[in-house]
């Protein structure tokens, strides 16, 4: 077994520089076949591809001011994102992060929903309550981050204890970037979760940066997979920017999952080309290093080379990019119908019981305008008698 | 029917619950085999194992997120904090996490938070808190701290019945010094009802928790020296609070003294105040007056906690001032 500071890498990155993020690792033991079938790995390079067109849509609309705040990129990190939920099956539950927009995807989310989101719509996932990709549905299988990072690691916890207490065959997945995993969460809700056995997968996506932070100012651990041994569970690495690499390594700790031999971590190797949102000017970046990235370890272009060499037409890949914009073109149109949320819907539902608050004096005169437009049916609306 | 202690309505409350609903499960730092700290859990794992009556590692953070993520699976988890003072630590999942879920991600997230609360037991900086205030502060939680061996347990009852996050908070000064029957059948409180603790028609004193006993004592002894009719409200709920109860009593007496033992500044009796000051300002014959502890970290020596927190004698005394205002 090669030392990890030794393993291939593909990124070139400069030896000696302790701020430049470490290049990406191919896991040992880990190989490039597969068992994916010709037309699953065209599906997912229709998610990783749609994932990067619709963040370029996204960035359209943040330079026309639609989007009401901040927009976060996964540039570089599709095949990561994409390549560990496809591991997931029907009934399995993955909690993303911000820069897991394709795990969203693959788990059902839709083009139509995530642009809604970043728009503040009335009818979006969240009716204008929450930011951009913070929302989730349990039936489809993912539920959404709180931004204070690690905390879905318990909560995560949480919800695949209740798949073993029920005796459920399913397994939950939550990602933490190498930023969380300094964090008090992560370490409670891991141990908790290893103690007790629990079907969890906690993929660490190491990008290199934690909005600024280079991963070295983040921890002296060499490999933040090592931590895996602190907690008595298994971990592996593996290539992130490899999404059959990171499919493989993500089945192998789902699978164990499913056999009951409890949690394990999945570090994924990548690169964050953008900044941690759009504002970030990335000037803590050394020189050249996202260009190198870019050039040389692209999570696209790899696969699109592999699946050439394999046999797929470019003919084939153009149609699969033609049917990204295509429906990125029919949600952006969507989306851009829908409403702004009505002022006082701001105040239904902070508990089931009781269903409302009531406007404080001093707005009482927004009243008026609740009456008159109607919301999805389900979602209730504030009741202006006021009698609750 | 025999009296039991406030403790044991507690318990009691939590085997009924556990009874009645398959999904009601326990979850903290050695609740299990060994019963708890003050053994509020003891014979729950016994009798319903080690899947519903879970031993934990020391992790606020961790269990209170995992409860929340079992509740969002349907699940109706009951966690304690050994004592009340690490919910500190889960502040942040609490806060921002648990209170949040239903109104950002239309996620239920029914789980109760308990555990023993309070000082007047020379416990010490960290075993005596009364941090209720940080959370009755935060939208989507609600907060009890009943007073009565009757009210602990239909307010446990309620509190586990309930959709969202209730913290429950218990005062261990009571747990075995009150004793309580227990009304028959399935003997639940509602949150958000405070109760008329002692009628009377001079004064009103508004509090909850240890100090509703502390305020009682005033109240009988300002009937025999002063000749005071004195009323006490015991809140039980603090979040949400019972805004009728508290208009009620201020437009039936006219002089408000808002008692707790909960530090001063931030504490709830300032909210309480305001309320009545924007609500019925008119009816008052005198500024609502407080009593309640200095603001210090509540110390070890005797001499010094009970320096520090309200005693029968500061309540007598503020409400002969508020008497002859």
């Amino acid at each position: 077994m090669s030392s990890p500071r030794s393993a291939t890498t593909r990124g070139g990155g400069r030896a000696g520089r302790s701020v430049a993020p470490q290049p990406p690792v191919v896991a040992s033991g880990t190989d490039s076949s597969t068992s994916l079938t010709r037309e699953q790995r065209l599906e997912l390079y229709y998610w990783m591809r749609l994932t990067r067109s619709l963040e370029e849509r996204l960035v359209n609309l943040y330079r026309q001011t639609k989007v009401v705040g901040g927009l976060f990129r996964s540039l570089g990190q599709e095949a990561d994102a994409v390549g560990s939920a496809y591991a997931l099956r029907k009934g399995d539950i993955l909690s993303p992060l911000i820069r897991n927009l394709g795990s969203m995807l693959v788990k059902g989310a839709t083009p139509v929903e995530i642009l809604k989101q970043y728009m503040a719509k009335a009818d979006s996932p969240t009716r204008g309550r929450e930011l951009n990709i913070h929302f989730g549905d349990t039936e489809r299988g993912f539920i959404g981050q709180i931004s204070p990072l690690g905390d879905m690691v318990p909560v995560m916890a949480g919800v695949t204890l209740t798949f073993k207490m029920r005796g459920e065959d399913r397994v939950g997945l939550v990602y933490v970037g190498d930023g969380a995993t300094s964090t008090g969460a992560f370490h409670e809700g891991i141990n908790f979760a290893a103690v007790q056995r629990c079907p969890l997968v906690v993929i660490i996506e190491n990008n290199g940066y934690a909005y600024s932070t280079p991963t070295s100012k983040q921890t002296a651990a060499e490999r933040l997979v090592d931590k895996a041994i602190g907690y008595g569970i298994p971990g592996e690495r593996a290539d992130g920017n490899d999404v059959i690499a990171t499919y493989e390594a993500t089945k192998r700790a789902v699978d164990r999952a499913r056999r009951g031999e409890g949690a394990s971590i999945v570090e994924l190797m990548s690169y964050r080309r953008k900044g941690h949102a759009e504002h970030d000017n990335q000037s803590y970046v050394p020189e050249g290093e996202i260009e190198r990235w870019a050039a040389e370890n692209d999570p696209i272009d790899r696969f699109v080379a592999r699946l050439r060499s394999e046999g797929v037409s470019a003919e084939e890949l153009a149609d699969l990019d033609a049917r990204v914009l295509r429906e990125i073109d029919e949600a952006t149109d969507i989306a851009e119908l829908s409403g702004v949320p009505e002022p006082l819907d701001a105040l239904i539902g902070i508990y089931a019981d009781p269903p409302q608050e009531k406007p404080l004096w001093f707005r009482e005169g927004k009243r008026a305008a609740v009456e008159e437009n109607e919301r999805p049916e389900g979602w209730g609306t504030y009741d202006i008698s006021g009698d609750v | 029917m025999a009296e039991i202690t406030y403790l044991e309505a507690i318990r009691e409350a939590l085997f009924e619950e556990m009874e009645r609903d398959p999904n009601v499960f326990m979850i903290g730092e050695d609740i299990g085999a060994y019963g708890g700290a003050f053994k509020v859990t003891d014979g729950l794992m016994a009798k319903y194992g080690e899947s519903r009556v879970i031993d934990s590692p020391i992790s606020e953070i961790g269990i209170v997120g995992a409860a929340a993520g079992a509740a969002h699976m349907g699940m109706r988890p009951v966690v304690e904090m050994q004592f009340i003072d690490f919910i500190a630590n889960a502040y942040d999942m609490l806060t921002n996490y648990v209170a949040t879920a239903r109104y950002r991600a239309f996620l239920p997230t029914p789980m109760v938070v308990r555990g023993p609360s309070g000082g007047y037991v020379r416990g010490g900086p960290f075993h005596s808190q009364n941090p209720e205030a940080g959370f009755i502060h935060t939208p989507g939680l609600k907060v009890v701290y009943p007073s009565t061996a009757a009210d602990a347990k239909g307010l446990m009852k309620a509190a586990i019945r309930d959709d969202d996050c209730v913290l429950f908070f218990e005062h261990k000064y009571l747990y075995r010094r009150i004793k309580g029957e227990m009304p028959a059948g399935d003997h639940v409180v509602p949150i958000g009802k405070a109760r008329v603790a002692r009628e009377g028609t001079d004064l009103s004193i508004i509090t909850y928790a240890a100090t509703v006993y502390k305020a009682l004592e005033a109240a009988e002894q300002l009937e025999k020296e002063d000749g005071l009719s004195v009323e006490v409200i015991d809140l039980r709920s603090l979040a949400p609070l019972d805004d009728d109860a508290i208009v009620a009593t201020v437009k039936k007496t006219n002089r408000v003294l808002v008692v707790h033992e909960d530090t001063r500044t931030g504490g709830i009796a300032g909210e309480i105040t305001a309320r009545i000051n924007e609500s019925c300002f008119e009816w008052l014959d005198a500024p609502v007056l407080r009593v309640t502890a200095h603001d210090v970290p509540l110390p070890y020596a005797p001499s010094l906690e009970d320096f520090v927190l309200p005693q029968t004698p500061d309540i007598v005394l503020a409400a002969r001032r508020l008497a002859a205002y």
